[in-house]
């Protein structure tokens, strides 16, 4: 589904993917870890088309077609989503507007109909319930004074809304407690499918306990420096990040 | 009053038979700027107080002359050029217009009383003016023995200074007349239909007085229509508003002209004690010249007013708000928001002055412009005038001009949100502080939905 070849990136001059070599199947579940620093968001936000990263060498695939070639929006039509680390607040836009927008400009594109106001609030009533999302945040302006957990949720309940074919969670966990981390965890589980696939950035093996990955990778120095399944995750939890640093090292030098 | 009435009033005609009898072919520019007795024969002789009133405002525009972009109050705004674009000609007499012309102001699910004004005058057969205990609503040339008129007609200070108020005073024809007696609501907001229309390029000047005496209340929405395609008319209007002590005045006034129309636009509005006041100015694109004077004196003490405005403007127009908040009496609170939308290479200009009167201690006055700057060729000259004399006071003012935060744009979009459907729900948001204080959701949603359509547009 996704193929991601030398990916080379920098932003402001500076090199922050060094060839990231990456291929992700339908239904799928990677996990992405490393120190902080090592370009996880950075790949993040590369896939989702932010405008200050440059691409400087490499390829990515989604689905045989060129997702660099594509606008952030076009990527998001194509079934891409980037569930955000930092939601950002944007008063005076509603929830439901913006879900409604987002999800009929993405109908439109694939040349389906605009959902009826009653077939989008059923859609949006069976969708909060599966991903548990608080229905009185629906009508209130994007994340505006929400906490960081509902902020969590509400990219969770987006993801469950606009249905993408990958899903990328840039360190949904950060800044959860144990109970947000349950309650956004289970809806992403709901969410797994036979056709969707994910890749989950966490700097915690702690997320991996709820979501259960089938490939484990771990990115330094902008690159993929080891690859392996969940049980990698419980080693890195164990030994730390040093180990695989100097194993690199020696590596290099030889 | 029905409309027959009004025409044979005989302040109605002794305006109508001077028109008749002078050079009125003579476009106004050059009227107004080299032979103010053309202008002066329009003007009877002294026959009664409004007259000698009339007198008096004419000999003070003559002194003043029209602004220029010397007058410190006009130093964006070029008045002068917008006036000499068409031979415009003083226009005075009543017109009428099918119901079918207002339609397009109409308010969807909006309860109103709807009041149509045509070139200032009050077409009553399509209108429905409320009634009730203490209730006086109707064409200004038919109460001028009211005790609203005499009692407050012309007497606003802020009013004096300004020459194209002392034409209108001058020369004006007709206006809505609103006097509220000591109690007295109307129930419903009360939807004022401007509308200008004429055969030739026309030079309007429509004039208002609002009372609302003690404990009163009252809504009114204002809109303009300018149907005409193939003449111009430039509207030199002037509204004045008495509030007095208890009594509240809700004010919307949306602007939303067409290409052939040009506005200036006075309000002048003084409060008394305990007194709250809300106006709302919306200015969206369509009329290329709009010029905004609101001023509001504060004449009693513990008094609230909030001055919203929102300006949306595109291609080459030009929108200038120019706000005078008066603190004369302590104890008082002001609010000031105005938001500005200026695209392609829309002109902007915003003038505060705020004036805490030595006397006026324990002064709240608050204000703020922001902008955005979408246009490649759009700009802002803001200026706050803050002049504080008393030394117990709160007074804060702020100006911003920018353009969309990239953050939010990336966000929207990585949802499958285009360019254009993102910027239409940014702007919709940045509206958002002036739209949410619309208390009638009627009128809230009908605004939105407005300012989408201009962004969809």
């Amino acid at each position: 589904m996704l193929t991601i070849k030398n990916l080379h990136a920098e932003v402001e001059g500076k090199q922050i993917l060094k060839g990231i070599n990456l291929e992700i199947g339908k239904g799928e579940m990677h996990a992405i870890m490393g120190p902080n620093g090592s370009g996880k968001s950075s790949l993040a936000s590369v896939l989702a088309g932010r405008e200050n990263y440059t691409v400087t060498e490499g390829e990515v695939w989604f689905n045989g077609k060129n997702l660099l070639d594509m606008s952030p929006e076009d990527r998001a039509r194509e079934g891409v989503f980037l569930a955000f680390q930092y939601p950002v607040e944007i008063p005076g836009v509603s929830n439901l507007n913006f879900l409604k927008t987002a999800l009929n400009e993405i109908r439109t594109y694939k040349g389906l109909p605009a959902l009826e106001g009653r077939e989008f609030l059923k859609l949006t009533k069976e969708k909060q319930q599966l991903v548990d999302f608080n229905a009185n945040l629906m009508n209130r302006s994007l994340n505006e004074g929400f906490s960081g957990g509902e902020k969590k949720r509400n990219e969770i309940f987006q993801l469950a809304m606009l249905d993408p074919q990958l899903a990328i969670l840039d360190e949904t966990d950060s800044g959860l407690d144990i109970d947000a981390l349950r309650i956004v965890s289970n809806g992403v589980n709901k969410l797994r499918d036979a056709e969707k696939s994910f890749v989950v950035i966490t700097h915690y093996q702690r997320l991996l306990e709820y979501i259960v990955p089938d490939f484990v990778h771990v990115l330094y120095n902008g690159r993929i420096i080891k690859t392996g399944t969940k049980e990698l995750a419980l080693e890195l939890e164990e030994r730390g990040y040093d180990w695989l640093k100097e194993e690199l090292h020696l590596k290099e030098s030889v | 009053m029905t409309a027959g009435t009004q025409r044979h009033s005989p302040f109605e005609i002794q305006i109508i038979s001077n028109i008749m009898t002078s050079d009125i072919t003579m476009p106004f520019y050059q009227a107004i700027t080299e032979d103010v007795n053309a202008l002066s024969a329009q003007v009877s002789p002294a026959q009664d107080e409004l007259q000698c009133i009339r007198r008096e405002a004419l000999d003070r525009f003559s002194a003043l002359g029209l602004p220029t972009l010397k007058t410190e109050a006009w130093r964006y705004t070029n008045i002068q050029r917008f006036l000499k674009e068409y031979p415009y000609e003083l226009l005075t007499a009543a017109a009428t217009v099918p119901a079918s012309v207002t339609e397009k102001a109409a308010i969807p699910q909006l309860d109103c009383y709807r009041i149509v004004l045509v070139n200032g005058h009050l077409q009553a057969d399509i209108s429905e003016l409320p009634a009730g205990k203490g209730i006086t609503i109707g064409a200004l040339s038919a109460h001028t023995q009211a005790p609203g008129f005499v009692n407050w007609f012309n007497k606003q200070p802020h009013l004096s200074g300004e020459s194209l108020a002392a034409l209108n005073t001058a020369l004006f024809a007709d206006g809505l007349y609103i006097e509220l007696a000591a109690n007295a609501v109307i129930d419903k907001p009360v939807h004022i239909v401007n509308v200008y229309t004429s055969g030739t390029h026309a030079f309007i000047q429509p004039r208002h007085l609002w009372v609302l005496n003690r404990n009163a209340a009252a809504t009114v929405i204002e809109s303009t229509i300018h149907p005409d395609t193939n003449t111009v008319a430039f509207a030199n209007s002037v509204l004045e508003t008495v509030i007095e002590e208890n009594a509240e005045l809700w004010h919307y006034n949306i602007q939303q002209g067409n290409e052939n129309f040009r506005e200036v636009h006075t309000t002048a509005a003084q409060q008394h004690a305990n007194s709250r006041y809300h106006h709302f100015n919306f200015t969206l694109p369509g009329t290329p010249f709009t010029r905004n004077n609101l001023s509001v004196a504060l004449n009693g003490s513990y008094t609230e007013t909030n001055l919203n405005g929102l300006y949306i403007a595109d291609k080459s127009q030009h929108v200038d708000n120019h706000t005078y908040m008066d603190h004369i009496m302590p104890n008082c609170n002001s609010n000031e928001l105005y938001k500005g939308v200026l695209l392609d290479s829309a002109n902007g200009v915003f003038t505060g002055r705020i004036l805490v009167h030595q006397e006026a201690q324990k002064t709240n006055a608050f204000q703020q412009n922001n902008n955005l700057l979408l246009g490649n060729k759009a700009d802002i000259n803001s200026q706050p005038q803050l002049e504080i004399y008393a030394d117990d006071v709160k007074c804060s003012h702020g100006f911003t001009a920018g353009q969309f935060s990239e953050e939010s744009m990336f966000y929207l979009r990585s949802r499958g949100i285009g360019e254009d459907a993102a910027k239409a729900l940014m702007v919709n948001a940045f509206s958002h502080d002036i739209t949410n204080e619309v208390k009638i959701p009627a009128l809230q949603h009908y605004l939105q939905e407005q300012i989408a359509a201009i962004m969809n547009n």
